[in-house]
């Protein structure tokens, strides 16, 4: 599905020769990369190509050398605001809807405004009639759209998600993929770490392939996917990785 | 959903509030806060079980409270001295003069006097049964045999001790060997005395009052060194101004009067006196 | 406790091949009797230990969950230092507690105006400080597993560690009642601490160890091991009902075990 053409995109998030090392090991290497609003960027790459850190560093959760900039929205005046979920979400052992709210009180949303975005929320990730349930009653694909839910009703601009349907079983999968798809809809920025290239073929809209803390491919999805011209490193792994999935 | 949630709710509402009312009771003091004194006493006294006894008399006469905390003499002095105690009541004469000599009172009364015996092994394996005390401690320390002493700085240990002396045993150079201290009070040292079949120096109240005698008996008595003082002092409330000195001369007073002296001479277990009164004397 | 004088037991004690058979078999009978019979005095000392114990293990959780709760969560100069010292005082005698509160409470110690040595309160502070150590190492070691469990999705949501702390607080809250529950364990089965504090003053600070020690120390024994029957059976029969209360009040049963 590609994106209608947008006027000149707004970069959000801008990487100068970023650079993560944990400990002795680089897990970044000089990454130089922009977002732009409204994108669905899909990384990709074989496990520990630094995927994830990559996500966590456009999120802010990591320190890393080179520049990490936040541009303000326009014209809405502000820093962008994130959300991230996690392949495996952590949920406290409370009441599903209980979740949601920790999750607005933590970053600081008005008190009269939790009752309304909470119950939103769970209505559009379709747990309304669980918002009573212990959190950790739920299936794996519910718990995830309960980790959803509690993104959405942050009102992010950007939605980070780090392999969010790597665990979930293929129905389970198809739910949460399409409730993506309507936060991207919504206008929500979306950044997806991925194995499935499937998935990025259907969700992204841009595509990061990584390998070993480098950049190898930074193209949209048609041209990615398309048979195009790809650096040799980017074009072994999409054939390793496409004869596994759809 | 909505009941199964209000019953979870009704149940931690009980049991908070059962907590908190648990919780809260100590600190309300207990049901008697009126008068009341803090009386240090001996181990020995309180394990004869004569405050028993006493005490409510002493309450029924001025309605005055006794709470007595039972240590050794010299932690019971010590606790006077620091002002913890309103009233002292232990055996030591010696080390009571001496407290009232420092300030720490301004007198001390005779209350009653008991006596030490010599308790040992029935089969009495060192031979020293008899009257005389000296004769049978001399006799005691070259054996070997097991002795336990209590170590323990209070009235019956400074009474050992005395003994020890006047049988002429140094036991700083010539220890016998069979001498064990063990720190402990008077029902401790007699359990460790049982166990091991030992000899050794205790009084007679709780001699009579315990239970756990395993195959020991009394070997030696009668001697008049074996006599034991009990004495009563106020703590000086010049030194403590704290102290309820008035409650506590009330009590002082009581139980050297007919009244307290008639209930001390009043208490007997199996028909046997365990104190005999001689206040004023 | 002058249980024999009044009490009229009579229990048939089958001739045992070895005396310490026969005082533990008697010891049974007479805690058995005991608790059918409903002594006054009993009952009394009985609701001390629980409030005593109880009262401290509340006020001892409110420095201790705290202070685990700091250590697991923030990182400060010193922190390997105070962890080290906490899991130190693990080993705290509680007779050195019983000591060190004494002199503080004591007419010439810094609180003795206070007037409360020899008083249930004096018990209660003493067997706090025995058990904040306890609390808060426990507390600490729940908190590490759980922030290594989701602190860092509670990081990303924006929770700083303040905020961590006391979120996985709650979600821990059955684990809490466990900790508390062993140093409710540990309050009531000392007996030095209240010793030395309480004085052990009949009818007013005389507590269910303090009454074993006392037993003990007349040769009683087997009365003193029936008060320790006794003292096992109530407080196995609170932690039986805390149980029961944990496993129905959480639905899921897996949770419950907490």
């Amino acid at each position: 599905m590609t994106a209608p053409a947008q006027p000149t995109p707004q970069p959000l998030i801008g990487l100068r020769r970023a650079t993560v090392r944990f400990g002795s090991t680089v897990a970044l290497q000089t990454i130089d990369l922009t977002l732009h609003r409204g994108e669905r960027l899909a990384l990709v790459g074989s496990n520990g190509s630094g995927k994830t850190t990559l996500l966590r560093l456009l999120h802010g959760l990591l320190p890393g050398d080179g520049e990490r900039r936040a541009h303000a929205l326009q014209p809405e005046a502000r820093e962008p605001v994130g959300a991230m979920l996690f392949q495996r979400p952590f949920l406290l052992r409370l009441p599903v809807h209980w979740n949601v709210r920790v999750g607005l009180w933590l970053r600081g949303v008005p008190r009269d405004q939790h009752d309304g975005r909470c119950r939103d929320a769970l209505e559009r990730v379709g747990l309304s009639r669980l918002a009573q349930r212990p959190a950790r009653d739920l299936s794996g694909g519910q718990q995830q759209r309960l980790a959803l839910a509690r993104a959405w009703a942050l009102q992010p601009d950007i939605l980070y998600l780090d392999e969010p349907t790597a665990s979930l079983d293929p129905s389970a999968k198809r739910e949460v993929e399409a409730l993506i798809a309507e936060v991207a809809a919504d206008g929500i920025t979306l950044v997806m770490s991925t194995h499935n290239l499937g998935q990025a073929k259907r969700l992204a809209s841009r595509v990061v392939c990584l390998e070993a803390g480098r950049l190898l491919a930074d193209l949209s999805v048609d041209r990615f996917f398309g048979g195009g011209e790809l650096p040799h490193a980017a074009r072994q792994f999409l054939k390793g990785e496409l004869a596994w999935n759809t | 959903m909505e009941h199964l949630k209000s019953q979870r709710g009704a149940r931690r509402r009980i049991l908070s509030l059962a907590v908190a009312a648990t919780a809260l009771l100590p600190l309300l003091g207990t049901a008697q806060d009126g008068r009341f004194i803090v009386m240090a006493s001996t181990t020995s006294t309180e394990q004869s079980g004569l405050f028993g006894h006493l005490l409510p008399a002493f309450r029924q006469a001025s309605g005055i409270e006794v709470r007595v905390v039972a240590v050794g003499t010299g932690q019971a002095l010590d606790m006077a001295r620091r002002g913890d105690a309103d009233v002292v009541f232990v055996h030591d004469t010696a080390a009571e003069e001496k407290f009232v000599a420092d300030g720490y009172a301004t007198q001390r009364r005779n209350v009653m006097y008991n006596d030490f015996v010599l308790i040992g092994p029935k089969a009495d394996p060192a031979g020293i049964q008899g009257s005389d005390i000296a004769a049978a401690l001399k006799k005691l320390a070259p054996t070997g045999q097991p002795f336990v002493s209590r170590g323990d700085k209070s009235g019956t240990h400074a009474a050992e001790l005395r003994l020890w002396k006047s049988a002429g045993v140094d036991l700083g150079t010539a220890r016998p060997a069979g001498y064990k201290e063990c720190g402990c009070g008077m029902g401790p040292a007699l359990n460790m005395a049982a166990a091991t079949g030992a000899y050794l120096l205790a009084d007679r109240g709780t001699w009579l009052n315990f239970k756990n005698r395993g195959d020991l008996a009394i070997l030696v008595e009668g001697d008049k060194s074996l006599f034991n003082q009990y004495g009563v002092m106020v703590v000086n409330p010049a030194r403590h101004p704290h102290v309820k000195a008035a409650l506590a001369q009330q009590f002082a007073d009581w139980v050297v009067s007919p009244a307290g002296q008639q209930a001390i001479a009043g208490y007997r277990i199996g028909g046997e006196a365990l104190f005999f009164p001689n206040a004023g004397r | 406790m002058r249980l024999r004088a009044h009490l009229d037991l009579d229990i048939p004690c089958r001739r045992a091949r070895h005396p310490t058979v026969s005082v533990l078999s008697e010891s049974l009978g007479t805690a058995a009797a005991l608790l059918a019979q409903g002594d006054r005095t009993l009952w009394h000392t009985v609701a001390l230990s629980l409030q005593v114990s109880g009262s401290a293990c509340l006020l001892g959780a409110g420095f201790g969950i705290a202070l685990g709760a700091a250590l697991a969560a923030y990182r400060f100069a010193g922190q390997r230092a105070l962890v080290l010292l906490l899991n130190t005082l693990l080993a705290l005698p509680s007779v050195v507690v019983g000591l060190m509160v004494y002199l503080l409470l004591s007419r010439q110690g810094p609180l003795g105006s206070l007037g409360i040595l020899f008083t249930p309160t004096a018990m209660v502070i003493a067997q706090s400080v025995l058990v904040v150590p306890l609390i808060a190492a426990l507390t600490r070691r729940l908190l590490l597993s759980a922030l290594a469990e989701g602190g860092d999705q509670l990081r990303s949501l924006g929770a700083g560690p303040g905020q961590a702390a006391l979120l996985l607080l709650v979600h821990e809250r059955f684990g809490l009642l466990t900790v508390l529950l062993t140093a409710f364990g540990r309050a009531i089965a000392e007996v030095g601490a209240v010793m030395i504090v309480g004085g052990n003053i009949d009818g007013v600070t005389r507590v269910m160890t303090t009454s074993i020690a006392l037993e003990t120390s007349k040769g009683d024994l087997p009365l003193a091991l029936a008060l320790g029957f006794v003292l096992l059976a109530v407080v196995g029969l609170i932690n039986a009902l805390i149980g029961l209360l944990q496993w129905r009040g959480a639905r899921a049963p897996a949770e419950a075990m907490a």
